[in-house]
């Protein structure tokens, strides 16, 4: 079983500005590949490199086995603009053929209209169609050419709920018939519909590259703030993963599970005062959970 | 796919694109063919003089083709650059020569359909006059001399966001109107403006153009300018297209 594409200690470099820091990736054929991270986190440059839109300031990316910059080696691949961004005055037909004409094999276009939810769409002009209607035409682009992988970046964003669930079924189906697929999303829930495999990413690395079971597991962390005289006590109780001092006196823990960690705190009599308990955002999880593995140089300001 | 189909495949889409906002297409067409009847055919020392009036219509043609080789490329590639659809076609299993052909097509044949009204309106008009085969010799040899035009166009569009290329365009189409007296004869010149208008490449496109219908001389500072800013201006574009990741933001 051969890669399908890779990125070898890849670095992406914006003037100064690293939105990808020394990425490793492997993406073999079969599996659905959720990428996961914040806005921000290098999702979409990730995206960008393999399609051969950018060059990666040091390192290596290689797409079938060549360079994503050279068009021959894009023949298998499918990807479907970030913003529905068709042009106003082509008609939905119209796009679709183009784009097809560019694939030694494409599908007809009333087959895709199908499998998208187009059908009767073909004829207005992309200008005229609803929200919903462009992300799914933009969707449906990427399977024109039949491709052994395709890169999705966020392709529910803004849909309502049965839009998307939509959306995801006819992405299963693909996927059943033998596309590999990268989506990317900041919504685990996204992630857990379609997912086998997950990535997540923050601030430009990888975090983590588990099954989707293992990761949502573990991103189902909470945030405790406290104010405590003793914070070396507070830091020994079960169940801490992580705890943070800042300017103030305020601690900042986190533990899988608030409630066990409340019985464990109050017996233990630790003073301790202004108690707030919240859900991580999957940022703070995946940096909480990594931040042995990691060095960070950064403080966290008030 | 060869390169070539491709290539008319990107023309095909981006002539219906075009077409589906007409008035983007009149602009173009009418343009020269007003500044003909408003600057030539008035000037009757001119439009009944057969050698004038000939030079004049010629002129407008090289004109016509400058401006819609330096709007189409120039505009329309800094407008692509910053639509997410540019880089959506720039995933396809497309090399970059085939859009950069299909503009190049779908360009000339704008470009050939606005020397139309000039030609049609400067026989009708005017005492400019060509055979058959001058007029077939005039057509190749101005597509020839629009290539630094395309060239410069694909320059502007590379390296500039769309607001800035149309005031960069305009002040170029101007300028090298007048500049290689497309507008006004090179005659008409003072001594010191046409040496500098030797040296502009719409210059040397009026004097090829010229010499490709009439038979006039062709002096060797015009063919050899016209080849200069070829060369250079497709160096040029050549790199500001393979450098180019779309629109850069600081």
């Amino acid at each position: 079983m051969t890669a399908l594409a890779t990125l070898d200690r890849v670095t992406r470099r914006y003037g100064d500005l690293t939105a990808v820091n020394d990425v490793s990736l492997t993406i073999d054929p079969g599996v659905i590949l959720g990428l996961l991270g914040p806005n921000g986190a290098g999702k979409t440059t990730v995206i960008s490199l393999l399609q051969g839109l950018r060059r990666p300031t040091s390192g290596t990316v290689r797409l079938f086995g060549g360079d994503p910059r050279d068009a021959a080696s894009r023949s298998r691949l499918g990807s479907t603009p970030q913003e529905t961004a068709l042009p106003p005055t082509l008609r939905a037909g119209e796009v679709i053929d183009f784009v097809g004409k560019h694939f030694a094999d494409p599908v007809p276009r009333g087959e895709l209209a199908d499998e998208f939810g187009l059908g009767d769409l073909l004829r207005r002009q992309t200008g005229a169609l609803s929200g919903g209607q462009k992300r799914r035409l933009s969707v449906a682009l990427a399977f024109v050419g039949r491709p052994r992988l395709v890169l999705l970046d966020e392709p529910t964003t803004g849909l309502d709920v049965d839009a998307r669930r939509t959306l995801w079924a006819a992405l299963r189906r693909q996927h059943d018939a033998g596309a590999t697929v990268v989506v990317t999303s900041h919504y685990l829930e996204e992630i857990e519909a379609l997912a086998q495999r997950v990535v997540v990413m923050g601030a430009g690395r990888v975090l983590a590259d588990d099954s989707l079971a293992n990761v949502v597991g573990r991103v189902g962390l909470r945030l405790i703030r406290l104010r405590s005289p003793e914070p070396d006590r507070i830091r020994a109780l079960p169940g801490v993963l992580t705890c943070e001092a800042d300017a103030d006196g305020m601690l900042t823990l986190s533990v899988p599970d608030s409630d066990a960690f409340l019985r464990a705190l109050i017996p233990s009599g630790v003073p301790f005062a202004e108690l707030t308990v919240r859900g991580a955002t999957l940022e703070e999880a995946f940096l909480s959970l990594t931040e042995e593995s990691i060095p960070r140089t950064t403080e966290h300001a008030s | 796919m060869t390169v070539l189909a491709l290539a008319g495949v990107h023309a095909k889409y981006l002539l219906i694109e075009t077409a589906r906002v007409p008035i983007a297409i009149i602009g173009g067409l009418v343009f020269p063919a007003l500044s003909l009847l408003f600057f030539v055919i008035p000037q009757r020392a001119v439009a009944e003089n057969p050698a004038f009036a000939t030079q004049a219509v010629l002129s407008l043609c090289v004109f016509a083709v400058l401006a819609n080789s330096l709007f189409s490329f120039g505009l329309n590639i800094a407008e692509a650059r910053e639509k997410p659809w540019d880089p959506y076609l720039r995933t396809l299993p497309a090399p970059g020569m085939s859009r950069v052909l299909g503009q190049v097509f779908s360009t000339g044949m704008l470009g050939l359909a606005s020397v139309v009204p000039v030609v049609i309106l400067g026989a009708l008009l005017t005492q400019a006059s060509a055979t058959g085969p001058q007029v077939l010799a005039g057509l190749l040899t101005l597509g020839l001399s629009a290539l630094p035009f395309m060239f410069i166009g694909i320059c502007i569009g590379y390296s500039m966001p769309s607001k800035a290329a149309i005031a960069v365009v305009q002040v170029l189409m101007f300028g090298l109107a007048f500049g290689g007296g497309l507008f006004l004869p090179p005659v008409m010149f003072p001594g010191w403006l046409d040496v500098l208008s030797r040296f502009l490449p719409s210059r040397h496109s009026r004097e090829l153009v010229v010499w490709a219908v009439t038979g006039s001389d062709l002096p060797a500072w015009a063919w050899i300018g016209w080849a200069v800013w070829t060369v250079v201006t497709f160096a040029l574009a050549l790199v500001l297209f393979r450098r180019d990741e779309g629109r850069r933001y600081r």
